[in-house]
C-alpha cells in the first residue's frame, strides 16, 4: 500500500511539473509581453519598471526557475490587471463559494446516484427502472447550462433564490441558495452513477459468491448489505474521479449563469480580459485541484479493496 | 394402448442419428452484429434520428432564403413565424438556418476530434501492447501524466497561444482525448497476445498477418466503434460546453453551443431562442448515446448467442 | 437407518426467451444419514439445478419448482418453508459447496469472518466468538497458520485453500447435509485427491450425509455409496457403487465408465467419448432422451419412454435392453470399470 501511495504521488508531481511547465512556456511564447499589451499609451519609463517589477527583464529560463521557486513557497503571484491584487488572496476570497459549491454537487450526485441505480437494479423492469432509465439519459443528453437556464425561468420566485450565494459563513449558511445551482450541477453525475450502479449491481447478484451467502442462510437485508453493496461500490469509485474533474469544470458555468462568486467565474473572467498571471495561476490552482482529487479517489479505492491493499497493484 | 411389438426390439444403434446437427446458420460476426442491432429499436430509431439530423445539417441552410448572418433588424426577437419558422436572435437572424449551420460545425467537431482520437490512440496503444517490455512500461507511463491534465485547462491554454475557434478546440480536445482509447487498444491487445485461441493459431503455424487481421482487429475494432460512438457526443457536449462560456466557435461563425449561450442571456422573455439549440445539442446527444448503446450490446462478442 | 431427505417427482424449469426448458423432469431419491450419494451426469444433465432445489437456490423467475414436487427434509416439505424456516434450514441444516472456489467466496470480505457469519446468524455468537470458532475451522480443513489465514481475503489463498475455505463455511454450523456441486473439477488433480479426501476424513468425523454432485465417476469412486446417473433431466439407473460399477445396466453409464481413463487396467483401451450432444430440454424427446446417442437404439426408443426395471433391490435401470422382447446385450465395459 505504501508503495502504491509513494507512486501515486509521484506521478502527481510529475504531472503537475508538466501542467506547470507547459503553461508556463506557452505563456511566454505569446507574441509581445504582457505589459505591452496592457500598457500601451504608459510612458516607456513607466512600463520598464512594470517589467522590473513583474520580472520580465530578466531571460525566460531564469524566470521560470523564478516563478517555479515561488510555486514551492506556495506564491502563485500578482495580477497585472489589478496591480496589487495577489493571486493567493484571489483564491482565498473566491474559491469557498466554488468549493462548497462543488463538495455538495459531488456527494449529492454521488448518493442520488448510487440511491437510483440501487433501486433499477433490484425493481428492474418495474416503472422504478424506466424512471431511472430516464432520468438517466435526461442526465447525459441535456448540458448543465440548459438545465440551469430552465431552472431559473420557470422556478423563479419560487421557495429557492435563483441567483446569489451566502456572502458570510460561506460554508455554512443560506443553504437555500446554494439548491438549485447544485441540483443543475450534478443532475450529469446523477445520470453518470445511477448507471453505472445499476449494471454494477446486476452483475454482482449473479456473482457464485451471493449464492453462497444464501446458502449459509444469510438474511437476504444483510446480503444486500454486507455482499452485494460493498462489491458493486467498487466499480464506481475508477469513475469518481473523472466525475469530480467534471464538476470541477461545471462550475464555471454554473456559477456563471447563477451569479455565484465563485473561482471558475473569475477565471473566464481573467482569460477574457488576457490577465496572464491569474491565468498562470488559477490554471495551476485548478490543476492541482484536480490531481489531488484523482489521488483521493485512487487511495479510497486502495482503501476499500483489499485486492489492492495489499498487492498495489490494480487488477 | 401402446403396441409392443418385437419388430421395434431390433437395434438400429445411432448412425445417422446426426445428434450433433448443427441448427443454426453459420454467419459471420458482422452480419450477426447487424441483426442485432437491427432487432434493437431504439438504437435504430436514434440512428434514423442521427441521419435526419446530419442530413438537415447539410441541406437544412439552403431550405430559407436567409443567410446565416442576414439581420432584419426590425424583426428582432420575433417569436416563430411562417417566414421565419424558429424566429429570430436578438440581432434579427433567422434561427431556423443558425441551427443547422451551427450544427455542422458541432457534429464535425465531434467527428474530426473523435476520428483523430480514435487513429491516434488506436495507433499508439497498438504499438505499446505489440511491443511490450520497456517501450510499453515508458509509453503507458507518459498516457499517466496526460490523464492527470485536465482538457480544461489544455483548451485554455491553447485557445490563448492560438486563436480561440475551431482549430484551437480541435488540438485540445485531441491532445487529451487520445488516451482513453490508447489505453483500451493496448490492454485488449495484451489480452489477445496471452489468450489461448491465438496461441493456438501460433502453434497451428498461422501467420501474423492472418492472425492480426482474424484475430485482433475483429476483437478490437468492436470495442473501437463503441467507444467512438460514446466519443462523439462526449466532444459535441464539450464544444458547446466551451463555446458557452465563450471559448469555442467565435462569432460570426456559430454553433449549438454558442447560440445556446446566446440564447440563454435572453431567456426570460424569449426562451424559443434557447429552446431550440438547446433541444439540437439534447437529441443529437441522445441520439448518440442510445446509437452506442446499442452497438456495445451488438458488437460485444461475448453477449453473442 | 435415519431418512433425511426425500426427494419426490421434482420438476423444474428455466423460462427463457426461446421457451420453457424442462431441466429435471421427474427425479426421485431418498438419503440417509450419514450416507453419501453421487448424481452422475454430463453437465446439462440437471444435476445441478436438482441440488439447487434442494437447497432453495432456484430463483423465480426464470426458474419453477412445478407443482406435484415433493422434497422432503426430516419429512417436512421444504417447499412450503416459512421465510424464517428457510434460514434455519439453509446454512444450518444442510449446506452447499460449489464448483469454483475462485468465484464463491466474496472478494471484500475476510475469510474467517465469512465463515463467522454462518455461526453468527445460526448459533447467535458474537462476532469475536464466532471468529474464534472460524480459526478452529480453518484449522479443521487443515489450513496452516489458520489464525492469520482467517485475517486474509480470499485472493490470498490458492485455489485448493479457497475450497478448503468454503468446506469450512459450509461446515461450520455442522448440518445435516453437505451438497458438493462438483468440488474438485476446477482444481489441479492433486488438489482434488485432498479434497476428496477431506470430505471423507470430515464426515467420518462428524457423520455428515454429502451429496456429491460430479461428471467424473473417478472421483465418485473413492466417496459416494450410492450412485445415481441422470441425463437429460432424468435419472437413467441408479444402485449402489458396487452394482454401478460392477454390473451397470444402461447404456449411458456404460459410455461414461468408458470415458473414464484407466492407468491400471493391463489392456491398452482407448478412451471412448460419447457422441453428440444432450437433447434439446425445450422440446424433450417423445421416447428414451438418450436414443439418439445410444449405440443399441431401437425403434421403440423413439416412440415410448423406457420403463424403470428392477434389477436388485436397490439397483434399477431405465432401458428397453431390459424388455423381455429386446436382443441380450453383452455389457462393454471391462468389469469392475474403474475400481
Amino acid at each position: 500500500m505504501t508503495r502504491y501511495l509513494l507512486r501515486r504521488i509521484g506521478y502527481m508531481v510529475l504531472t503537475m511539473w508538466v501542467i506547470i511547465t507547459a503553461t508556463f512556456f506557452l505563456m511566454n511564447t505569446l507574441p509581445g509581453d504582457p505589459i505591452r499589451n496592457k500598457a500601451k499609451q504608459l510612458p516607456p519609463q513607466i512600463q520598464q519598471n512594470l517589467r522590473k517589477r513583474y520580472g520580465l527583464d530578466k531571460p525566460v529560463h531564469i524566470r521560470y526557475l523564478i516563478y517555479l521557486k515561488n510555486l514551492l513557497h506556495g506564491d502563485l503571484g500578482e495580477s497585472i490587471e489589478f496591480p496589487g491584487e495577489t493571486a493567493n488572496n484571489i483564491i482565498k476570497e473566491k474559491f469557498p463559494a466554488s468549493a462548497r459549491l462543488g463538495l455538495q454537487a459531488v456527494f449529492f450526485g454521488l448518493i442520488i446516484g448510487l440511491i437510483l441505480g440501487i433501486l433499477a437494479a433490484f425493481y428492474k423492469n418495474t416503472w422504478i427502472d424506466y424512471l431511472v432509465i430516464f432520468i438517466a439519459l435526461v442526465g447525459v443528453s441535456v448540458p448543465s447550462f440548459v438545465v440551469a437556464a430552465l431552472i431559473q425561468k420557470y422556478l423563479a420566485g419560487g421557495f429557492f433564490p435563483i441567483v446569489g450565494w451566502p456572502s458570510e459563513n460561506v460554508w455554512f449558511s443560506g443553504w437555500r441558495y446554494t439548491v438549485l445551482p447544485t441540483f443543475a450541477l450534478s443532475l450529469g453525475s446523477i445520470a453518470i452513477y445511477s448507471r453505472y450502479m445499476k449494471s454494477s449491481v446486476l452483475d454482482v447478484i449473479n456473482q457464485d459468491y451471493i449464492m453462497t451467502a444464501r446458502a449459509k442462510g444469510v438474511p437476504n437485508v444483510q446480503i444486500v448489505w454486507k455482499h452485494i453493496l460493498r462489491n458493486a461500490i467498487l466499480p464506481i469509485i475508477t469513475i469518481l474521479g473523472p466525475q469530480i474533474a467534471g464538476i470541477i469544470t461545471g462550475t464555471f458555468v454554473i456559477e456563471r449563469i447563477f451569479a455565484i462568486p465563485g473561482l471558475g467565474e473569475y477565471y473566464v473572467a481573467s482569460i477574457n480580459a488576457r490577465d496572464y498571471t491569474m491565468i498562470m495561476a488559477t490554471t495551476v490552482f485548478f490543476a492541482f485541484l484536480f490531481i489531488l482529487s484523482l489521488l483521493i479517489v485512487d487511495i479510497l479505492y486502495g482503501v476499500i479493496d483489499p485486492r489492492i491493499r495489499v498487492t498495489g497493484e490494480k487488477r | 394402448m401402446l403396441e409392443l411389438n418385437k419388430e421395434k426390439f431390433q437395434i438400429l444403434g445411432c448412425e445417422g442419428q446426426n445428434a450433433d446437427a448443427i441448427m443454426r446458420p453459420n454467419i459471420t460476426y458482422w452480419q450477426d452484429a447487424w441483426r442485432r442491432l437491427k432487432m434493437n429499436k431504439v438504437a435504430m430509431f436514434s440512428m434514423y434520428l442521427l441521419l435526419v439530423i446530419i442530413l438537415m445539417c447539410i441541406v437544412g441552410p439552403y431550405l430559407r432564403p436567409y443567410g446565416f448572418e442576414e439581420q432584419f433588424i426590425e424583426l428582432a426577437n420575433t417569436p416563430p413565424t411562417k417566414e421565419h419558422w424558429f424566429g429570430l436572435d436578438q440581432l434579427g437572424r433567422d434561427i431556423f438556418v443558425r441551427l443547422w449551420k451551427g450544427g455542422r460545425v458541432s457534429i464535425a467537431i465531434g467527428l474530426i476530434a473523435t476520428f483523430i482520437c480514435t487513429v491516434v490512440g488506436a495507433l499508439y496503444g497498438g504499438i505499446s501492447g505489440y511491443l511490450g517490455g520497456l517501450v510499453d512500461d515508458v509509453m503507458m507511463r507518459i498516457v499517466e501524466v496526460i490523464v492527470g491534465i485536465p482538457y480544461l485547462i489544455v483548451v485554455i491554454l491553447i485557445s490563448i497561444v492560438f486563436e480561440k475557434g475551431l482549430f484551437s478546440l480541435i488540438l485540445a480536445l485531441v491532445l487529451t482525448g487520445w488516451t482513453g482509447i490508447a489505453r483500451i487498444v493496448r490492454g485488449q491487445i495484451l489480452q489477445l497476445k496471452e489468450s489461448e485461441y491465438v496461441l493456438a493459431a501460433q502453434a497451428l503455424g498461422a501467420d501474423p498477418a492472418r492472425i492480426i487481421i482474424k484475430h485482433l482487429i475483429p476483437n478490437t475494432i468492436g470495442i473501437i466503434i463503441v467507444y467512438m460512438s460514446l466519443n462523439i457526443p462526449s466532444y459535441i457536449f464539450a464544444e458547446a460546453f466551451l463555446s458557452f462560456i465563450g471559448l469555442g466557435v467565435q462569432p460570426p461563425n456559430t454553433s449549438w453551443g454558442a447560440m445556446a449561450a446566446f440564447g440563454q442571456q435572453n431567456m426570460d422573455f424569449y426562451p424559443y431562442q434557447l429552446i431550440f439549440p438547446a433541444a439540437a445539442i439534447s437529441l443529437t446527444m441522445l441520439a448518440f448515446n442510445l446509437l452506442g448503446d446499442g452497438l456495445r450490446d451488438a458488437l460485444d462478442p461475448r453477449l453473442r448467442q | 437407518m435415519e431418512r433425511l431427505l426425500e426427494v419426490r417427482n421434482l420438476r423444474v424449469s428455466y423460462h427463457t426467451y426461446a421457451g420453457e426448458v424442462q431441466s429435471v423432469r421427474g427425479v426421485s431419491f431418498t438419503l440417509d444419514k450419514g450416507e453419501s450419494l453421487a448424481i452422475v451426469g454430463e453437465s446439462g444433465c440437471g444435476k445441478t439445478v436438482t441440488s439447487k432445489a434442494i437447497m432453495g437456490l432456484i430463483q423465480t423467475p426464470p426458474g419453477e419448482i412445478k407443482k406435484g414436487s415433493e422434497i422432503l427434509f426430516q419429512g417436512k416439505n421444504i417447499l412450503e418453508f416459512s421465510k424464517k424456516e428457510w434460514q434455519q434450514y439453509r446454512g444450518a441444516e444442510v449446506s452447499m459447496i460449489f464448483q469454483d472456489p475462485m468465484t464463491s467466496l466474496n472478494p471484500t470480505m475476510k475469510v474467517g469472518l465469512q465463515i463467522a457469519e454462518s455461526l453468527m446468524i445460526h448459533r447467535g455468537m458474537s462476532k469475536k466468538e464466532a471468529f474464534k470458532e472460524a480459526v478452529k475451522m480453518l484449522e479443521m480443513v487443515n489450513i496452516p497458520n489458520a489464525e492469520s489465514r482467517a485475517n486474509q481475503y480470499p485472493h490470498q489463498f490458492s485455489g485448493g485453500m479457497r475450497q478448503r475455505a468454503m468446506i469450512a463455511i459450509a461446515l461450520a454450523c455442522n448440518p445435516k447435509i453437505l451438497i458438493a456441486d462438483e468440488p474438485t473439477t476446477a482444481l489441479d488433480v492433486t488438489i482434488q485427491a485432498q479434497i476428496i479426501d477431506l470430505m471423507k476424513e470430515l464426515q467420518k468425523k462428524l457423520g455428515t450425509s454429502i451429496i456429491l454432485i460430479t461428471h467424473d465417476l473417478g472421483v465418485v469412486a473413492d466417496i459416494a455409496q450410492k450412485l445415481i446417473v441422470m441425463y437429460a433431466g432424468q435419472i437413467v439407473e441408479r444402485g449402489n457403487a458396487e452394482e454401478l460399477f460392477y454390473n451397470p445396466q444402461h447404456p449411458y453409464t456404460w459410455a461414461l465408465l468408458r470415458a473414464v481413463p484407466r492407468l491400471d487396467s493391463e489392456k491398452k483401451e482407448d478412451l471412448i467419448s460419447i457422441q453428440g450432444t444432450p437433447p434439446d430440454l425445450i422440446a424433450p424427446p417423445k421416447g428414451c432422451p438418450f436414443a439418439s446417442r445410444c449405440q443399441y437404439r431401437m425403434q421403440i426408443c423413439d416412440e415410448v419412454p423406457p420403463p424403470v426395471t428392477k434389477i436388485s433391490e436397490t439397483h434399477e435401470a431405465a432401458c428397453w435392453l431390459h424388455h423381455e422382447y429386446a436382443p441380450k446385450v453383452d455389457i462393454p465395459v471391462g468389469r469392475g470399470g474403474v475400481l
